[in-house]
């Protein structure tokens, strides 16, 4: 193998596996440690540059970087990586001083964004303190888009929405809620420099089976539902509720049911429990309240009574291979199952709508209804109109969202400024070592071996009887520092000089996890087989040297380094050393700009 | 060294020997070496061979003096007996230890200092008794201790850390060994497990006196340019007279391994050694060559490594004095005190 270049963004980037799965690259390690240091306003702003709702998101993100954590190798489970920016944001001190200002000087470009969800206000954020006029348009009174109103209560308090929206607000953004945009072309004329359509994707999808029409007063849509409950126009449900679905939506629904008189409340499945959409720790808030999930039951007629919902039939499945390979529901052949119920909530899944768009000012679309978007630049078939968030290309999670919004904020500055739209400027980066003394470095390097705390729960029959009580009660500051101390740091890298090392295997002895070998060099697969410890997983990478003074290389398996830095410790020339690696994504802004 | 005991976490995929161990459970405390120190390479070597062998742990005992090298025991093997002498007297202590059990296995760590200087009689005379141990020498021709006065076998012309030549002639502890009839003599290095893991293995199935001689280098005092006993002039000078495949009945490990004839050497336990000979004319069971081939490679300013010297079927201690077979801890009331009838015959026996 060829010695690794240590200095492209990516190899480094990599290893810090949950900056590398976060679609916004948060810098996770970074504040961990500052909460760790109880500095939570540092670690609040950190969250706040990457990912602009850190106490949204710290309560309702989907957490790609949880999964793709070091920790889940090495030990069982992952750091509670969303908690802890929860940590942040709930103790954080004001921080208003810390906020961009609205720019004092205009430059005289105007930017629409139509909903004022996730996206919107990313790119409103990124573009606002660069002197852009943001108008942000939506249908609702209130900005927060589907935060506000899909997420329950007992999840997100308003109180959260609110701040965070307001910081966003806050930058001298003109704000017209209750409006909704009928026509893209009318606002095509209204002199905008460029339009941001972030409406998410508003339309549940409906279960045409018989039935549905004649008992339809008892059968809702479930964001729409989730989105009256929020509003406060709903608020009871009958004793018996049967959810049909197995995403997240589902699992909000069973639960907001579960506060609004739902006795007996049961979400149903047409595939397997493990197939199911939702996030594992979703699915297992709703078992914890009562509610079983009930699985392989495919819906099949909805049964009434002189126009009043009597219950739902399904159909008992079981999954098998089919011919070609594909995973296929097939009856079992068992007679049908009849559930009686008082209400159904339908949460099958969501799509998008653009009614309002007029199919002939140059926005082409796909078969599927969805408009053609460049997967980079987010910009649409018209160069003036961009799309992002779950508008762009179908639902997704809010911390996706966000990445749009900054993705399509670089694009809107360079198009305002006459620059190439396509051009990304690559992530600056920069290593610094973390030695302070002979054995003393900037970070704590000793391994908890703690196993992953559980947030406490306010009592199940307390956090019932209110919808807009939150379950979660959050980390404490002690909970919240014996957590992030199970944080691996591995954004604090073994950086290796093959010129400095002796060859002596102080490294090689003292790793706990046997990552390190001098060996002869061969080709990635040969490597691996001759490794002092087995290297099976190929999407982490292994860290070569240049060639020693014995022709061998050093061969580092990146996969389960704790980062505890003992190979530097007992390294006697330096050759190792442990340097912080901090990566700078490139926002919209002078930097992002072509000259051209 | 480090201030951090070493974290307790493992490789997910960490092998089991046949005890069901992994190798972190033959580790010591965590060691307060230099870093970077020769040292801790071989208590890596020693585990490694520990963990391969299925020695377990509390059937080991392990010996020492005083100084850098006689620390290292604290090191490795924390599940292990241990005695940490007066400078110099360990190879007396083991003597007894062994008299005294005879199924434990004694490993006898030293340094240069310890064996050559103030223990060279001790050293000598475990050798001559054929007491079935290893006995490593963890040299590194200098007093690291006391900041790196030359020491008993540091070679004459090699330069201290501040620049003194060293004027006196070197011991040399293979040569001594072969001389006093070791039946087991070996060199290695510290910054080549690859030789000193195997022969650490083949030391401790051998019976009778076996010494490995392992050249160690101080990071802190002798591993400058113009020392004989620094990385690179260990590197640069190393003869390897052979390269050993141990094996146990597994298959074995035959990796960075040069090319060579083969020689089997089957060990008293039925083990086999296979010799993977570098110099293609040398017999290791030849003392008389042996030492000759040692005191050619001297004078050509080669560093002689590798097997030096094995006899197949040596005795031991015990076998020389016929001593009772059964640990002495295992003798009863009944053993000890066999009565006036026994002691009636022993009287008659004398006179």
């Amino acid at each position: 193998m060829k010695p690794t270049d240590i200095s492209a963004p990516d190899y480094f980037h990599k290893v810090v596996d949950c900056q590398w799965a976060c679609p916004a690259h948060t810098p996770v390690p970074e504040y961990i440690r500052q909460i760790a240091a109880g500095d939570y306003g540092r670690a609040y702003m950190i969250n706040w540059e990457s990912n602009v709702f850190p106490g949204i998101l710290g309560r309702t993100c989907d957490r790609p970087c949880e999964p793709a954590c070091r920790r889940g190798r090495v030990e069982r489970d992952p750091v509670a990586i969303c908690r802890l920016k929860r940590v942040a944001a709930d103790y954080k001190p004001d921080i208003a001083a810390l906020l961009p200002r609205p720019a004092d000087i205009r430059i005289g470009k105007r930017v629409a964004c139509i909903g004022a969800g996730p996206a919107s206000l990313t790119v409103a954020r990124d573009l606002a303190p660069l002197g852009y006029e943001i108008v942000i348009f939506d249908q609702d009174a209130a900005a927060g888009g589907m935060m506000r109103t899909q997420i329950p209560r007992f999840r997100l308090p308003e109180s959260v929405i609110d701040e965070e929206v307001g910081y966003v607000l806050g930058l001298g953004i003109e704000f017209r809620g209750g409006r909704r945009i009928d026509s893209l072309r009318a606002l095509l004329t209204q002199g905008f420099d460029a339009i941001f359509v972030g409406t998410g994707a508003p339309r549940g999808r409906d279960l045409d089976i018989p039935g549905r029409r004649e008992a339809a007063a008892n059968i809702h849509i479930g964001i729409d539902w989730l989105s009256s409950v929020s509003f406060g126009h709903i608020d009871k449900i009958g004793r018996r509720v049967i959810v049909l679905g197995g995403g997240n939506t589902a699992m909000d629904c069973c639960r907001s049911s579960r506060r609004l008189g739902g006795e007996e409340v049961s979400v149903v499945v047409r595939s397997g429990f493990a197939e199911m959409k939702a996030s594992p720790w979703e699915k297992e808030d709703a078992m914890h309240e009562g509610i079983p999930i009930l699985n392989y039951l495919v819906p099949k007629e909805f049964t009434h009574s002189k126009g009043r919902l009597q219950g739902v039939v399904f159909e008992k499945v079981r999954a098998e291979r089919g011919a070609k390979g594909r995973r296929e529901l097939v009856p079992t052949g068992e007679p049908p199952v009849h559930m009686p119920c008082d209400d159904v909530l339908v949460a099958v899944g969501q799509e998008n709508a653009f009614p309002w768009i007029e199919r002939d000012i140059g926005i082409e679309f796909d078969r599927h209804g969805m408009p053609v978007v460049d997967k980079d630049t987010y910009q649409s078939t018209l160069p003036r109109v961009f799309f992002g968030g779950d508008a762009a290309f179908g639902p997704k999670n809010i911390i996706w969202a966000v990445a749009h919004g900054h993705e399509a904020a670089v694009s809107i500055d360079a198009l305002c400024n006459g620059g190439d739209v396509t051009r990304r400027l690559p992530p600056r980066m920069n290593l610094v070592s973390q030695k302070m003394g002979i054995h003393e470095w900037s970070y704590d390097n000793a391994i908890s071996i703690d196993q992953r705390f559980k947030v406490p729960l306010k009592d199940s029959r307390i956090a019932l009887k209110d919808i807009k009580a939150e379950v979660e009660l959050g980390f404490d500051g002690g909970l919240a520092f014996a957590e992030a101390q199970r944080c691996l740091n591995c954004d604090i890298q073994t950086v290796f000089q093959a010129p400095l090392c002796i060859e002596c295997d102080a490294c090689v002895d003292i790793c706990p996890m046997d990552c390190i070998t001098f060996t002869h060099n061969g080709d990635e697969d040969d490597l691996r087989t001759r490794l002092a410890a087995p290297a099976p997983n190929k999407a982490q990478d292994l860290y070569v040297s240049s060639e020693l003074k014995t022709s061998r290389v050093m061969v580092k398996d990146e996969d389960v380094c704790l980062h505890c830095g003992l190979c530097a410790e007992r390294c006697p020339t330096g050759a190792w050393d442990m340097q912080k690696f901090t990566l700078e994504m490139s926002y919209a802004g002078q930097g992002c700009r072509s000259s051209a | 060294m480090t201030y951090l005991p070493k974290p307790k976490f493992h490789h997910p995929a960490i092998e089991t020997n046949e005890l069901g161990y992994t190798h972190r459970d033959y580790e010591g405390a965590i060691s307060t070496l230099c870093a970077g120190c020769g040292h801790d390479s071989i208590s890596a070597a020693i585990m490694h061979a520990c963990f391969e062998l299925n020695l377990p742990p509390h059937r080991i005992a392990k010996l020492s003096g005083i100084g850098c090298s006689s620390k290292t025991p604290t090191y490795f093997l924390g599940q292990s007996h241990g005695f940490n002498s007066v400078h110099g007297r360990m190879p007396s202590v083991l003597t007894g230890a062994n008299l005294a059990n005879r199924d434990l296995i004694y490993l006898g760590v030293s340094g240069d200092g310890d064996s050559a200087s103030i223990g060279l009689g001790q050293f000598a005379h475990a050798i001559r008794r054929g007491v079935n141990m290893v006995y490593i020498v963890e040299n590194n021709g200098v007093y690291g201790l006391t900041k790196g006065q030359f020491s008993a076998t540091s070679d004459k012309g090699s330069k201290s850390k501040r620049g003194a030549v060293n004027s006196d002639l070197p011991i040399d502890l293979v040569g001594m060994a072969l001389q006093l009839g070791a039946t087991f003599v070996a060199r290695s290095f510290s910054g080549d497990k690859t030789q000193l893991g195997p022969l650490i293995k083949a030391g401790i199935q051998h019976r009778g006196s076996a010494f490995i001689d392992c050249i160690s280098p101080c990071v802190a005092f002798n591993n400058h340019e113009g020392s004989t006993k620094s990385f690179d002039y260990v590197r640069a000078h190393n003869a390897a007279l052979n390269r050993l495949d141990f094996m146990t009945g597994r298959s074995p490990i035959l990796l960075d391994h040069p090319p060579g004839s083969l020689q089997e050497v089957t060990l008293h336990d039925g083990s086999t050694l296979r010799l993977r000979k570098l110099a293609e004319d040398y017999d290791v069971r030849d003392r008389a060559a042996a030492m000759a081939h040692l005191y050619e490679g001297q004078a050509a300013g080669e560093i002689v490594t590798g097997l030096i010297y094995l006899e197949e079927d040596a005795g031991d201690l015990h076998e020389h004095l016929a001593t009772e077979e059964r640990p002495l801890n295992g003798l009863g009331e009944a053993d000890l005190c066999p009565g006036s009838a026994a002691l009636e015959r022993l009287n008659q026996a004398l006179r």
